[in-house]
């Protein structure tokens, strides 16, 4: 066991625990002090679970000492994105609306974790539920990208992969609706995964868009993130879109390698106006390094894939103003009552304006109004077409192609504040990772290399539906070619 | 093509969706919106005649249990989360009529 403890992999970690040769409890220590030296600065987390964490090592420490195995992630730290419910922990989805809100129960994915012997250590901060692109739309202040603090972590499980990043955790879970865990993954230079939709359970989950929210993981390494998605993974009978049938295996071919996979380059995505010079010659130096390790590369053309965009922000928030009702102040979280005489009216509405931010607003009304009488055939009804066209493009690419690659982000992570006023720009930045949301299909980012600022890029991995075993053979063999990245810069401070 | 959103369509939206904007607000997401919705109309161009929509991308069905009794949320750990709570129930303003 070497290096700063800190930067031990999540594999490395339980092994070493499994064995008794480190105790849960060290770990655990070490990464809390690395989130005492560097936490100021980055702001990853809503809430630290310090006393909790504690009491979850020792009783992993007590199982190895009784000869009993915890489980294949014993001991190792994860942070929790704050939209994933924690039984009797703060969930607030970074929202006035659910401030100091416990709720009942714990998420499937919270629970399978400690069953796999993990220990949660804090609730990340994220985008006001889930909606956004840089994690600066949260009621509690933006996160900062721990490679450069002057700049956003991407959005919405930017304080998940600013978790990892700086070293406060191995590995993370983020919730991916339209790209919120691949964008950040790729901005702050981390392995991110949205797996197939329905091979994790939403139980738990609150939800922003039912049909397209999945839960994936973010680690550092290939391996360890594939570790964490084979311990989340499988049927939930309590969420109905759970899928029935055994979950592929992420970590069964991470050795193979390529050799003789069809590989098929997205031009459409590697193309696309407004993606940069550098992300598009990264993309290209990936598919050069996977031709190179074997694979049959050809470049092809999923021409719908470019309409996802305008698709999504019809359909994402047509789905998240009708998930959002619940929010009235009647059975949890904030209330804010009328004058005297009001009626329950007058609650809703001063209720839902003191407690939602003005993305969150935004999002609700123009879901409303793409439902609303008149307007429905001409935008939701259009776009639900649209998401046909997409999955039939993609069924087209499939049957020539193991595997589809492009870039994840159109850029490198950008200053705070620089797109907060235009929305359209901020959407933008989505615009490579919604179409494997609206087709319900997986995909991962895996950093490759950086931009001319220095700046971490990821590449995207699509694969069909339950193509997990693929797209992680491909995205080891990814791993293994790309540049070495420098640690974050705050990590080298706080470490002294 | 469909109309631009207008001022009077925002108010009207906000409304039904239970949220009360100020003059500035309104002016902001009239705007906002507006560009949003704009940039969706490439969507227009494409030929979806006949083309089923897809609303969701599984198959979903119903999900069965038996009918037995199995262990519910805790009421009072429930209850405990609301902001305002009176004899076991969810206590609300006045919805219909005029105050006693």
């Amino acid at each position: 066991m070497t290096g700063p403890g800190h930067l031990r992999s999540a594999v490395d970690i339980a092994a070493a625990v499994r064995k008794g040769e480190i105790s849960a409890a060290e770990v655990l220590e070490r990464h809390l002090a690395r989130v005492g030296a560097g936490e100021s600065g980055v702001h990853a987390f809503n809430l630290v679970l310090t006393d909790e964490a504690r009491r979850q090592a020792a009783a992993i420490d007590a199982a190895v000492a009784a000869g009993k195995d915890p489980g294949p992630l014993a001991g190792v730290p994860i942070a929790l994105k704050d939209n994933l419910c924690t039984r009797g922990i703060p969930t607030t989805c970074s929202s006035r609306i659910l401030e100091g809100w416990k709720p009942p129960y714990d998420a499937t994915v919270v629970e399978r974790l400690a069953a796999a012997g993990a220990v949660a250590i804090g609730k990340t901060n994220l985008d006001e539920f889930a909606m956004g692109s840089s994690t600066e739309n949260s009621a509690f202040g933006p996160t900062r990208n721990p490679h450069d603090l002057e700049r956003v972590p991407g959005g919405s499980s930017g304080g998940s992969a600013a978790a990892v990043a700086a070293g406060f955790a191995p590995v993370a879970l983020g919730s991916d609706t339209g790209g919120s865990v691949r964008q950040p993954a790729a901005l702050c230079g981390v392995v991110g995964v949205k797996p197939t939709y329905g091979l994790v359970s939403r139980y738990g989950l609150i939800a922003f868009a039912s049909s397209l929210d999945q839960i994936g993981p973010f680690a550092r390494t290939v391996e360890d993130a594939a570790a964490v998605l084979d311990a989340i993974s499988g049927p939930d009978r309590r969420d109905s879109t759970s899928l029935r049938e055994p979950p592929p295996l992420a970590s069964e071919r991470l050795k193979t390698g390529v050799d003789g996979l069809r590989i098929g380059v997205v031009s459409e995505l590697a193309g696309a106006e407004g993606i940069s010079p550098d992300v598009v010659a990264r993309t290209r130096e990936a598919a050069e390094a996977l031709s190179a390790a074997g694979a049959k590369v050809e470049e092809v053309s999923v021409p719908a894939a470019m309409y996802g965009l305008s698709a999504y922000y019809l359909i994402a928030p047509a789905e998240a103003s009708s998930n959002l009702a619940r929010y009235d102040g009647v059975r949890y979280g904030l209330r804010v009552e009328g004058g005297p005489g009001a009626d329950v009216t007058e609650m809703y509405l001063r209720t839902r304006s003191a407690g939602f931010g003005a993305e969150v607003k935004r999002r609700i009304m123009l879901g409303t109004y793409a439902l609303s009488a008149g307007y429905y055939d001409a935008y939701y009804g259009k776009a639900q077409q649209v998401r046909t066209l997409i999955i039939r493009d993609f069924e087209t690419a499939y049957r020539d192609f193991d595997i589809l690659l492009g870039p994840t982000a159109p850029g490198t992570a950008f200053p705070l504040g620089a797109k907060t006023s235009d929305p359209l720009a901020m959407y933008l930045n989505d615009v490579c990772t919604i179409p494997s949301n609206l087709a319900g299909h997986p995909a991962m980012s895996v950093p490759f290399g950086t931009g001319d600022d220095g700046l971490p890029i990821g590449v995207q991995v699509l694969a069909p539906a339950l193509g997990e075993t693929t797209m992680f053979q491909v995205a080891a063999a990814l791993e293994g070619a790309a540049p070495p990245l420098a640690e974050p810069g705050i990590t080298e401070e706080a470490v002294r | 093509m469909t109309a631009p959103i207008s001022k009077q369509d925002v108010a009207h939206v906000a409304r039904l969706a239970r949220l009360s904007l100020t003059d500035e607000e309104l002016d902001q997401f009239t705007g906002q919106l507006g560009a949003v919705l704009d940039h969706a109309r490439d969507v227009e161009a494409l030929d979806t005649a006949g083309v089923p929509p897809t609303a969701h991308p599984l198959p979903i069905r119903n999900v069965y249990r038996e009918d037995e009794l199995e262990p519910a949320l805790d009421r009072d750990e429930v209850l405990a989360q609301a902001p305002s709570v009176e004899d076991h129930k969810f206590r609300v303003p006045r919805i219909l009529g005029e105050a006693p």
